[in-house]
């Protein structure tokens, strides 16, 4: 089964932990500019959303590499971007629809989120509210099903 | 310079409109740390404790510490250092949000404002470079309105520090608001932001923050973390109710200052407690960059009468325009609230003088006529009209915005301001919590509960709890947290981490970030000379210790009401034993072989 960064937006507090945490990792520095999951901050609507590459299973960046330098394991279910093969052509950057993945400057080639090579991505580990999780099954969708569940549920008359 | 620390300065002439960038001075990052240590390090070598702080003589300091930026705790804080218009000391006014941490992002620890501009202006700042430009089109608008066009004039992700028409006005309680909801808040820092024409800085930087030691950072962290969560305060009361939370908690102490401190218990505490706030207003609690624990209360308010949104008001804010103006009409408060944030004032000296001057009213010293309104203790509705005339420096807003101490000295009255070196106190009565008593008489800017938070231990036990009616050891008690307190302002991080985390953490990450290794004693070593230096400019502006006391109400009129009844503040009997535990002489001066231990000599 493949694991995925499950994001509850409802438990999020605007801290961008997450970013610094990233960044920090897979940069050497605290960059909110360099992290490779977002942490957006509306202040007057007071939500507070996080996107990251959800390593589609058809990718948009896969299919549009001309070196074939971007693959999707199948096991572990990661998108990577292979740093000998990419040019830095960035048409990845072009096809992906979601702004997933980006070209860096100082390395001269695409980055994304690669779930931290297969330990405890460090944005989950720093998370301060489990507003971010790692995990197979999709928890967060189980809990959804569950509410609305037990709102039809409460809604029933004895008959 | 060692990394945690950008390593650069801007200074911004605003009389020849210039912008410089130097190297930060490293020997004095290395003794006052960064933040409030560093920036007051270069106010006392730049500027004259003598000169008016509203003159183009006074200098402006905005600055982070070598902890900003980065995660652990809460560590994205910056302060505000200048001499204050309000009390004639040392201010420095902290402030969360997002705006500190982009300021390093931006490549820069602290920007020194020096002059006066000829005509608004505000500063821009795009990844180490900064440039002045005209703000005649923003003068006279909120903080919301300001911060919403500049961020359409110059970087949709910009983040933006600014003073709202109160800071423009004159008011002497005027603050530095950022991200809309973050105030920097105490002492005025906002009028002299004001007086030298400057309305905004606006910061982008897509830089990083660099650390010594990567894997030690981290595993800081990681401790700090656990420690944060585990712990009631941080891990969870915090998040849940904020600060609020402890309406109740001071309420049953006998210690919430009601009606201008008249009494000591509020009768319509629970209307305006966190509880109360949690089921009416609050829609979410949210954090400041890089914090874990999440306090910011964000609100909205639909009321028959009053609408808005915004954060807040927080447990000083309730306080200070609810019970200290015998208010409990929840929804006039936040109105209230939201207008010191939108026109940029301090909401503690504006409750508190508002509650000052609804007693001058009861004594028929302010007559319905003069104010254009009844000032009965109690009026929601005075309360918020009075608010905006104060903010547009309108009527008698005009003298509100004075604060309490020159409003009551107006009418022949100044022992009828509750504060002391003319900066208000905030929501702890010294009657019912002494060693509070001892911090609001000694801070080095006024009657402040954030430079030693005794309610700590006094109230809630941590790290372990003191009787709050005596006054023995709580000399002792309030050296280091004074001490402690100047190195978190110095470091970067906010003062909240300090219920689940001490010396020891910081000590860790300090030198993993700066490549030190400090111990324990020297960094409160630190704080110990940085609070020296705040007092030696002090006692050079001529503010001398016979300014270290409190309202005469407050030592001797004994409580009326509630579980401490009959109490005064006892400060007689902890001051002599505070100069002694901070090495000064009997009459509260620093001696000569204190300032040369801490190299100040």
């Amino acid at each position: 089964m493949q694991k995925l960064i499950r994001i509850e937006p409802a438990k999020c507090v605007g801290c961008k932990t997450c970013e610094l945490a990233c960044s920090f990792k897979n940069t050497g520095e605290f960059a909110p500019s360099r992290t490779r999951i977002y942490n957006e901050v509306f202040l007057e609507e007071a939500k507070f959303i996080t996107v990251t590459c959800m390593q589609c299973d058809e990718p948009w960046c896969e299919k549009a590499c001309p070196k074939t330098a971007i693959t999707k394991n199948m096991a572990s279910g990661v998108v990577t971007v292979d740093d000998v093969k990419c040019v830095g052509c960035r048409t990845c950057v072009s096809a992906c629809p979601f702004g997933m993945i980006k070209y860096v400057d100082s390395t001269g080639k695409a980055d994304k989120c690669n779930l931290c090579g297969g330990d405890t991505p460090e944005c989950v580990a720093f998370c301060p509210t489990q507003c971010l999780t790692l995990g197979e099954e999709d928890k967060p969708l189980r809990q959804k099903v569950l509410r609305f569940v037990n709102t039809m549920k409460n809604g029933q008359m004895e008959v | 310079m060692s990394k945690g620390y950008q390593g650069r300065v801007l200074r911004v002439d605003l009389s020849a409109g210039t912008c410089k960038t130097e190297a930060i001075n490293a020997e004095w990052a290395k003794s006052y740390l960064g933040g409030r240590g560093l920036a007051s390090k270069y106010l006392v070598e730049e500027v004259s404790p003598e000169v008016d702080a509203m003159s183009p003589e006074n200098k402006l300091i905005m600055a982070t510490g070598p902890l900003t930026g980065t995660y652990g705790a809460a560590n994205g804080r910056y302060m505000v250092v200048t001499k204050s218009p309000l009390t004639g000391t040392i201010a420095s006014s902290n402030s969360g949000g997002y705006f500190p941490s982009e300021l390093k992002y931006a490549g820069f620890d602290m920007i020194i404002f020096e002059g006066k501009a000829t005509k608004p202006v505000y500063l821009q700042i795009r990844d180490g470079e900064a440039e002045l430009v005209g703000a005649l089109h923003l003068w006279g608008k909120t903080t919301n309105d300001t911060e919403d066009a500049i961020r359409n004039e110059f970087h949709g992700d910009a983040k933006v520090a600014c003073i709202g028409p109160a800071g423009e006005n004159g008011v002497f309680f005027a603050n530095i608001i950022n991200d809309k909801h973050r105030a920097a808040g105490r002492s005025g820092v906002g009028m002299v932001m004001g007086s030298k024409n400057l309305k905004a800085v606006a910061v982008r930087g897509t830089g990083g923050v660099r650390v010594a030691d990567p894997k030690a950072y981290r595993d800081a962290a990681l401790e700090s973390y656990g420690l944060l969560k585990e712990n009631p305060v941080t891990g969870e009361g915090l998040g849940a109710l904020g600060t609020a939370v402890l309406v109740n908690v001071i309420n049953q102490s006998g210690a919430l200052p009601t009606r201008n401190a008249q009494s000591g218990t509020f009768d319509g505490a629970e209307k305006i407690s966190g509880e109360t706030l949690a089921a009416t207003y609050l829609k979410r609690n949210k954090s400041c960059m890089g914090c874990i624990i999440g306090c910011g209360r964000v609100t909205k308010l639909s009321d028959a009468k009053y609408s808005g949104d915004g954060e807040g008001p927080e447990y000083e804010s309730l306080w200070a325009l609810g019970a200290a103006c015998g208010i409990s009409d929840l929804a006039a408060i936040t109105k209230a609230n939201y207008i010191c944030n939108e026109y940029g004032m301090d909401t503690i000296t504006a409750g508190s003088t508002v509650g000052c001057a609804m007693e001058l009213f009861q004594k028929g010293l302010i007559s319905e006529k003069e104010a254009g309104m009844s000032l009965e203790f109690g009026n929601g509705e005075a309360l918020v009209k009075l608010m905006e005339m104060t903010g547009k420096g309108e009527g008698f807003g005009k003298k509100i915005g004075l604060g309490s101490y020159r409003l009551a000295e107006s009418y022949g009255r100044p022992e009828l301001s509750m504060s002391s070196k003319k900066l208000e106190f905030p929501a702890y009565d010294p009657r019912g919590v002494q060693g509070m008593g001892l911090e609001y008489a000694t801070s080095n800017r006024g009657a402040c509960h954030v430079r030693g938070y005794l309610i700590s231990p006094e109230i809630l036990g941590i790290p372990e709890k003191l009787d709050p009616h005596v006054t023995e050891g709580k000399a002792t008690w309030l050296k280091i947290f004074q001490d402690f307190t100047a190195v978190v302002d110095s470091a970067g991080v906010c003062l909240f981490t300090t219920f689940g985390i001490g010396v020891p953490q910081f000590a860790k990450f300090c030198n993993a970030a700066n490549g030190t290794s400090m111990n324990d004693e020297d960094l409160l070593a630190a704080g110990d000379r940085i609070y020296n230096l705040e007092r030696m400019f002090n006692l050079k502006a001529g503010i001398d210790p016979s300014q270290d006391t409190l309202p005469k109400r407050i030592l001797e009129e004994p409580l009326p009401d509630g579980p401490v009844k009959g109490d005064v503040c006892r400060l007689s009997e902890m001051l002599p034993d505070y100069y002694k535990e901070r090495g000064w002489s009997a009459k509260g001066i620093p001696t000569e072989a204190k300032l040369q231990s801490l190299g100040l000599a």
